[in-house]
């Protein structure tokens, strides 16, 4: 064996184990970020899957036709549909005559009954003068009890139900009257104080047109500016390089600044009406497009020069050139870039505080212009409230901001797969 | 072909101020004609002072050592040096006695009219007929679908390949053999119909069949068109060429008749790197 193999040998097992350990290194933190993410994810779905049940009480209401006739909407707002409610569920417990007891029984179910019972009511006129058996919200505590969280076998006084409440649910269980349904209140509902009526709806409503909003404007302007950017403007000029170097730092700029600018252009400037999608839409435009400007230019940078002379040595112009093989090739880093922008604006707070999307909005968005919340801000909004009920809603509230953005990926992933060429 | 200006060096340095192309550039019927030519990447100037005619249906080999500034003539010739940032074009170039480089010239019709096959093997990402059909349908050459695929086959059959893909003319183009792919490139090019193609060392990333295949392709055409070829062979240059030009760090050395170049070089650079002693 001559010297420089001599050499080269004793150092091969020393570069070898390098190599393994190196492997291992990778391997432990990949493993280390999947069982992070597990746990996030595990901890979240474990918190927030009971919100996607909702206990509902069956009660026998006698649909008084005094109190309920005519059954109009005008009408049925101001008859005494409460009382009605409280009359069948004393007679569910004739018992009961206490008048603090009285109180805790009507509080058994939540205060959205009557609403069910005008919208039952309203379905059903023909059913006026029967007694009908009718599915309610619970209360909150009734809901609490249901899932588990109040343990009967504690002292009375540390738990939030009395020996008699709990007396009373066990006797509906017997009766079949107190079951977990599948909770569409969630999904429909605005926000409410009660937690057993508080729903996503506003916030899904508000983030997707939020989305619609910033997809529409960030990507076509984006593109348009990394196409000029990357394939026409001049290199080596003062503005081009000044536009470059700003486009960069804005991509850096922390989000609530993006939220003050868009208070003071779109609110305070364009008058647009505050805590509407449209505004919230315009403001994560404005701090989504650096992400997108950037990531089309890779995009535009990554295919290959001798395309392009392929393009113009056959007389194609420049536009056509883009436009005819450039962009097709670009496109799936391009839509990749606006995703993670669009990821990115999902999850975004901040600016949407400055500008009203904060709000405590009961009602759903119809349009644009209609006052609404987003995912990420109810998130915010129920994390402060201490109600058990509201502690769900934060965790499914997450589960549901994360199948958003889950779709919106899987979106994202089969258009660039259609796009993507394999030749 | 007419007066020969004959001058030997007695230096060999093309550094040297005054100096002059050995050969006769000029011809009597040129189709491009080159004067004073200059090209400048930013401070550095590549080509100086290039005088060259290029004749109607005539292959012209342009060689010599790497970096000498032969592609950034070819280039000039279709102002693909255009497109180079701080790239700058001095002197007079003209197709068929146009100015090629006047204010009022475009280069898209330039580049339909001298067309231009590269290095490698540059086919779009797209079907076979696409890749052909594009020039014709971005020109409006074709009025329909039956005239654009007669474009299509006519370019494939002068190009050599007709019989190879015709059963496949969706299949993409880069499922193609390097040498297939080069040919369909030339194919895209003629199927504008240009009265040039500059070729710029077609063969040098393609196996010896294939680089058979393209030099007999290139000898078919140039009873249609005037092709301007860079190469890195000599023999290449040997086998296609009725011209050649000899270039060295950015001047033409000596321009004549393939066969004289190589049978009897007049200028020492040119007998030194036809005979390997560099390059």
């Amino acid at each position: 064996m001559n010297k420089t193999l001599e050499t080269v040998c004793s150092g091969l097992a020393r570069r070898r184990r390098r190599e393994i350990r190196f492997r291992w290194y990778g391997r432990i933190a990949i493993f280390v970020s999947l069982a992070f993410l597990a746990l996030l994810i595990t901890s979240i779905v474990a918190r927030g899957y009971k919100a996607f049940w909702q206990t509902e009480i069956a009660i026998d209401v006698f649909l008084d036709p005094e109190e309920l006739t005519p059954p109009t909407p005008e009408h049925l707002a101001r008859a005494d549909l409460a009382g009605l409610i409280k009359r069948s569920l004393r007679q569910m417990f004739p018992e009961v005559h206490d008048r603090r007891r009285k109180r805790a029984l009507y509080r058994l179910v939540s205060s959205a009954a009557p609403y069910q019972l005008r919208d039952y009511v309203l379905a059903h006129p023909d059913r006026i003068g029967q007694t009908v058996r009718l599915w309610v919200l619970a209360g909150a505590d009734v809901d609490l009890y249901k899932k588990g969280y109040i343990d009967p076998e504690m002292p009375a006084s540390e738990r939030r139900l009395k020996d008699y409440q709990i007396a009373w649910l066990r006797k509906l269980e017997s009766e079949g009257r107190l079951v977990l349904r599948f909770n569409r209140w969630f999904l429909l509902n605005g926000d409410s104080r009660e937690p057993e009526q508080a729903g996503i709806q506003v916030a899904f409503r508000g983030s997707l047109y939020m989305m619609l909003v910033t997809f529409a404007l960030s990507f076509p302007l984006g593109i348009a500016a990394a196409i000029y950017l990357e394939e026409f403007a001049p290199r080596n000029n003062v503005w081009v390089d000044l536009i470059e170097i700003n486009i960069n730092n804005l991509a850096a700029v922390p989000s609530i600044v993006f939220g003050l600018l868009g208070l003071a252009v779109f609110i305070g400037w364009f008058g647009l009406p505050r805590s509407t999608p449209l505004v919230g839409g315009l403001t994560l435009t404005l701090m989504t497009l650096p992400t997108v400007i950037i990531a089309s230019r890779a995009a535009l940078k990554a295919v290959p020069p001798s395309i392009r002379y392929a393009a113009l040595g056959i007389g194609a112009s420049r536009v056509q050139t883009v436009f005819h093989h450039v962009l097709p090739l670009a496109m799936p880093g391009m839509l990749t870039g606006a995703i993670i922008g669009m990821a990115r604006a999902l999850g975004e707070t901040a600016p949407l505080l400055m500008i009203g999307m904060v709000a405590f909005i009961v009602d759903p968005p119809q349009s644009l212009l209609d006052p609404a919340t987003a995912l990420p801000v109810q998130i915010y909004l129920w994390a402060d409230s201490p109600e058990r009920g509201f502690v769900e809603r934060t965790s499914a509230a997450i589960i549901v901001l994360l199948l958003f953005l889950g779709i919106m990926n899987l979106a994202a992933i089969l258009l660039r797969k259609r796009l993507e060429r394999r030749w | 072909m007419s007066t020969v200006i004959t001058e030997r060096h007695t230096t060999p340095d093309p550094e040297s101020d005054g100096h002059r192309t050995v050969g006769d550039y000029t011809l009597a019927e040129p189709r491009i004609t080159c004067r004073h030519v200059n090209v400048f990447y930013g401070d550095k100037q590549a080509l100086f002072d290039i005088n060259l005619d290029i004749g109607q249906r005539e292959v012209i080999a342009l060689i010599g050592p790497s970096g000498c500034g032969k592609s950034t003539f070819l280039r000039c010739l279709n102002r693909m040096n255009d497109i180079i940032e701080g790239c700058r074009v001095e002197g007079d170039i003209r197709l068929d006695d146009q100015d090629i480089y006047a204010k009022e010239m475009d280069p898209v019709l330039l580049r339909a009219r001298v067309g231009m096959v590269f290095q490698k093997p540059n086919p779009f990402p797209k079907s076979i007929y696409d890749n052909v059909a594009y020039g014709p349908r971005i020109h409006g050459l074709a009025g329909n679908r039956t005239e654009l695929d007669e474009i299509v086959e006519t370019s494939l059959k002068r190009a050599g390949l007709w019989k190879e893909v015709k059963d496949r003319l969706d299949h993409p183009a880069t499922g193609l053999s390097g040498g297939q792919q080069q040919r369909l490139c030339i194919a895209r090019t003629i199927a504008v119909n240009p009265e040039v193609v500059l070729m710029d060392e077609p063969c040098s990333a393609l196996d010896p069949i294939a680089t058979a295949t393209i030099e007999q392709l290139i000898d078919e055409l140039r009873s249609r068109y005037t092709i301007v070829i860079v190469t890195h062979s000599m023999q290449q240059a040997a086998r296609v060429s009725q011209r050649t030009a000899y270039f060295h760090m950015g001047r033409l050395i000596e321009v004549g008749k393939t066969t004289e170049i190589f049978t009897n070089p007049r200028h020492p650079l040119t007998e030194d790197y036809i005979t390997g002693r560099f390059g």
